[in-house]
């Protein structure tokens, strides 16, 4: 799985999903300036955590006009893989790439702490390695990740099954006490239609070795490993 | 002709705005009982060069639905008024 990680000025999670791709799964990881404008030879796309241009005016608003966003929509149109990880799930939002939008936690709080999500479908390349149900138990990192969709997107958003991740209880309920950031029917992750481009506010990144408190994170890239295995057959 | 425009962005009505609700949190805290409702939105204050104040208004309309404003949670508000242009050195009145 060729991996592509795109940084931004103000990216901060680059160096951890190189980590968790390369180190940890010995997968070929390559670096990608914000102004580069192609990303070709690539089968996955990372846009990681951080706070691109200072997140200024909206978090994720600069970014989506950078030269290699340009790339990365064409590529996610032609049916690339692309991960959009907290602030890199802002920007694929503010791209279009993804519907909705993501507000300040309800809590005016920026949240550092595990979270349980329980993986809603396992359609997307993200999760075809889950069972629809399944508790994962991965860290959030964020002050602005309530998720925000008008009521009509967020019935299409359910009803085509693109509600990914789901903020729960360790034993998969979904409650409002699980919710760490007042998110609309608890949603911690969205895909597009077609299931090849899924954004999230957890980062899986950090939860890829027993060392960190979990490796459930690896669901995510290994569930990306065997989608490409599958279009590649 | 040169403009200064006012444009106010605010979040639409249906969205959860957990920092006005703060923000009114604390005017209650303070005896300002009165407060029934508090909206934080983003104030930007820009100078252009348009041709006509038409067409600074088309100009800013782009500019607010592209990038100042996402129109997924927020509205925007433009005003504009023309500014008198500043008077080079050598044509100062003595």
């Amino acid at each position: 799985m060729r991996t592509g990680i795109v940084v931004f000025p103000g990216t901060w999670s680059d160096r951890d999903c190189a980590h968790a791709v390369l180190d940890v799964l010995h997968e070929p990881v390559r670096y990608i300036d914000h102004r580069e404008q192609n990303v070709d030879g690539l089968d996955l796309v990372i846009l990681p955590g951080g706070f691109s241009y200072g997140d200024y005016l909206r978090c994720g608003a600069i970014a989506r006009f950078a030269p290699v966003m340009e790339a990365v929509a064409d590529f996610a149109n032609r049916g690339g893989l692309v991960l959009g990880i907290c602030n890199g799930f802002q920007i694929l939002q503010e791209a279009r790439l993804l519907p909705g939008a993501l507000l300040r936690n309800d809590s005016c709080e920026f949240r550092c702490e595990w979270v349980h999500l329980r993986v809603e479908q396992n359609n997307s390349a993200f999760t075809l390695d889950c069972r629809p149900g399944q508790v994962l138990r991965i860290p959030i990192s964020h002050g602005e990740g309530n998720f925000f969709a008008d009521a009509d997107t967020l019935d299409a958003l359910e009803r085509d099954g693109q509600v990914v991740f789901r903020y729960c209880a360790s034993d998969g309920r979904v409650t409002a006490a699980s919710n760490p950031n007042g998110s609309l029917r608890n949603i911690a992750g969205i895909s597009n239609a077609r299931g090849n481009v899924v954004g999230l506010m957890p980062h899986p990144e950090r939860a890829c070795e027993p060392l960190l408190g979990s490796d459930d994170g690896l669901f995510l890239f290994r569930s990306a490993i065997h989608a490409l295995a599958r279009v590649a057959v | 002709m040169r403009y200064r425009a006012e444009v106010f962005v605010t979040l639409k009505p249906v969205v959860n705005d957990p920092a006005g609700l703060t923000i009114r949190g604390g005017l209650h805290a303070l005896g300002f009982d009165s407060v029934t409702e508090v909206r934080a939105g983003k104030y930007l204050v820009l100078t252009l060069d348009e041709s006509d104040a038409a067409e600074a208004r088309a100009r800013l309309d782009d500019m607010a639905r592209q990038l100042l404003a996402n129109a997924v949670i927020e509205d925007y508000r433009i005003e504009l008024e023309p500014i008198a242009e500043p008077v080079a050195a050598g044509e100062r009145p003595a």
